[in-house]
């Protein structure tokens, strides 16, 4: 899933000091289940920005939403009737809901609700860890399942660097060495041979550094 | 192995002699004098001497100016490149500049972590690594083309390093790792420096068994301690250094004015010691910061005069 972490509720009130009447809308998918961006957030900054404004002597509407989901259109037509009525919207989905309902209510302001991190899971109850970067060419196949891309602070293809200690990343010893997995992996699958193979050059065009990119499947289009 | 380049350092080793390298950290500033008293200070003394690239993630002038200083002054630079700050179009156009002044080594690296340095919020780049770097460079320098294929006018004529350290973990794979660098084009190898001698009598033994130091030059690292308090921290601070215990307490147990004294002997004992291993070819003198020590070090260890090459 997108893991999103919330803003601090005075980054948000700066933006929606001057407004009058405001629409917080949560997303049901990754933020619910990173906790993030859910009904339940929805309410609790919701609420906060109701006693900031009570505080302030000020009158100011706050209505609450929670979308299946920011990212589909359907979903997002649900609140055209009402989009209209409010001066802003905070957007707790992650950075692509954001967008999709800033480019779909094209003249209201949209608002951050929350930082957008990574692509990752939940390793325990409030903590979420990154697997994937979305470099667009999965090596997963000859790195034993982990990926060196995302949790390789060098993204070394070819590791583990000069600062694999007892296991541990150089940055941060609460960080495992993505190559320490890697080999202990590789050898529980007895495929070390893969370790001993060099990786060659990476086409990064499919990453980040190829610009914008987009999937198009004709397959499945209408 | 046969000298392929025009490199100093690898008619040394290639001759059979035994080479020697230094390294010298290019200045928090402008001040080319800097640089140039630190590297009259290894003339004579060392085949070449290694510029580092903004070690620790620190900024300081480039090392591929400071090379030019070098080889204008008439001693023989290693470039090092690290991976951590260009891509893959700035890499081999300094790797060209550098050829166009005769650089005639480098020494490819990935590079501390932005993080330790001064600017750790920065990006880093890796678009390749350290050993898609050397292979990079064997394939301008053998094939005489760029990576995207097109003929290079006068490729570069340099001998290709990388670093090994025999000491990281996970210590099973170090010398998979090795291999791994030869058969990327690694023609020598540095190592962390050695205070382990037994751990890398080890690993050697090892590379031995493969062959693996019949087709690399495995220059050994050394590093002079300046300090009991020096000796604790590399032991405890440096990710992937090895400072067994009783050097520790050999250096804790010198009164403190003779600790400097009795770190260089401890390096010059190492270097007489890795003298006898097979497979040992040379020896790297990383004297941070003490690039003064480093003429008596070569001839305390019996390494001076440096043979003379055409």
């Amino acid at each position: 899933m997108i893991v999103a972490n919330k803003k601090p509720v005075g980054e948000i009130i700066e933006y929606v000091k001057d407004c009058n009447k405001i629409l917080v809308l949560g997303c049901n998918e990754c933020v619910t289940v990173c906790e993030a961006g859910g009904k339940k957030e929805v309410g609790v900054l919701a609420s906060a920005l109701r006693i900031y404004f009570a505080n302030q002597g000020k009158d100011v509407a706050i209505a609450e939403r929670t979308l299946e989901r920011q990212c589909d259109h359907e979903y997002l037509e649900e609140i055209r009737d009402i989009a209209d009525q409010y001066d802003a919207v905070v957007s707790l989905a992650c950075g692509v809901g954001i967008q999709f309902t800033a480019e779909k209510y094209h003249s209201i302001p949209v608002y951050p609700g929350v930082n957008t991190c990574f692509m990752g899971a939940t390793e325990q109850r409030g903590l979420w860890v990154e697997r994937c970067q979305a470099c667009g060419t999965c090596v997963l196949a000859y790195t034993g399942g982990i990926c060196p891309i995302s949790r390789c602070a060098k993204r070394i293809l070819n590791g583990p660097c000069g600062g694999s200690s007892k296991g541990s990343c150089e940055i941060n010893k609460e960080i495992p060495c993505a190559w320490q997995l890697i080999i202990d992996r590789l050898k529980a699958l007895d495929r070390l041979d893969l370790y001993e193979k060099l990786f060659q050059i990476k086409d990064w065009s499919t990453d980040r550094a190829g610009g914008p990119r987009k999937v198009k499947r004709e397959d499945v289009q209408i | 192995m046969s000298a392929k380049t025009p490199s100093t350092l690898e008619k040394v080793m290639a001759a059979g002699h035994l080479g020697v390298t230094s390294e010298c950290g290019p200045p928090r500033g402008s001040d080319p004098e800097t640089i140039k008293h630190k590297a009259e200070l290894l003339r004579g003394y060392v085949d070449a001497v290694n510029v580092t690239d903004n070690q620790t993630s620190v900024v300081r002038t480039s090392s591929l100016a400071t090379c030019i200083h070098l080889k204008l002054m008439g001693i023989e630079p290693v470039l090092q490149m690290v991976t951590r700050d260009r891509n893959r179009i700035a890499l081999q156009s300094d790797i060209l500049g550098a050829a166009s002044f005769d650089v005639n080594n480098v020494l490819c690296l990935s590079g501390d972590h932005q993080s330790f340095g001064d600017n750790p919020q920065g990006q880093n780049v890796h678009d390749l690594d350290s050993m898609q770097l050397v292979w990079t460079v064997r394939k301008m320098r053998d094939e005489g083309k760029f990576l995207g294929g097109d003929e290079i006018k006068r490729p570069p004529k340099m001998f290709v390093g990388a670093a090994a350290n025999p000491f990281a973990d996970p210590f099973e794979i170090r010398v998979m790792r090795l291999a791994k660098k030869i058969e990327a084009g690694a023609e020598f190898i540095q190592t962390q420096c050695i205070y382990n001698l037994d751990k890398f009598e080890e690993w050697i033994r090892q590379a031995r068994d493969r062959g693996l130091t019949e087709k690399t030059y495995i220059m050994a690292g050394v590093t002079p301690l300046k300090s009991a308090g020096m000796a604790k921290y590399m032991k405890n601070r440096v990710p992937g250094m090895d400072v067994p215990d009783e050097v520790v307490k050999r250096m804790a147990d010198t009164p403190k004015d003779k600790q400097a004294e009795e770190g260089v002997n401890i390096c010059v004992e190492t270097i007489q010691r890795l003298k006898e291993i097979d497979g040992v070819k040379g020896f790297h003198i990383m004297a941070i910061e003490w690039e003064e020590k480093v003429p008596e070090i070569v001839k305390r260890a019996g390494l001076y005069p440096r043979p003379q090459i055409d």
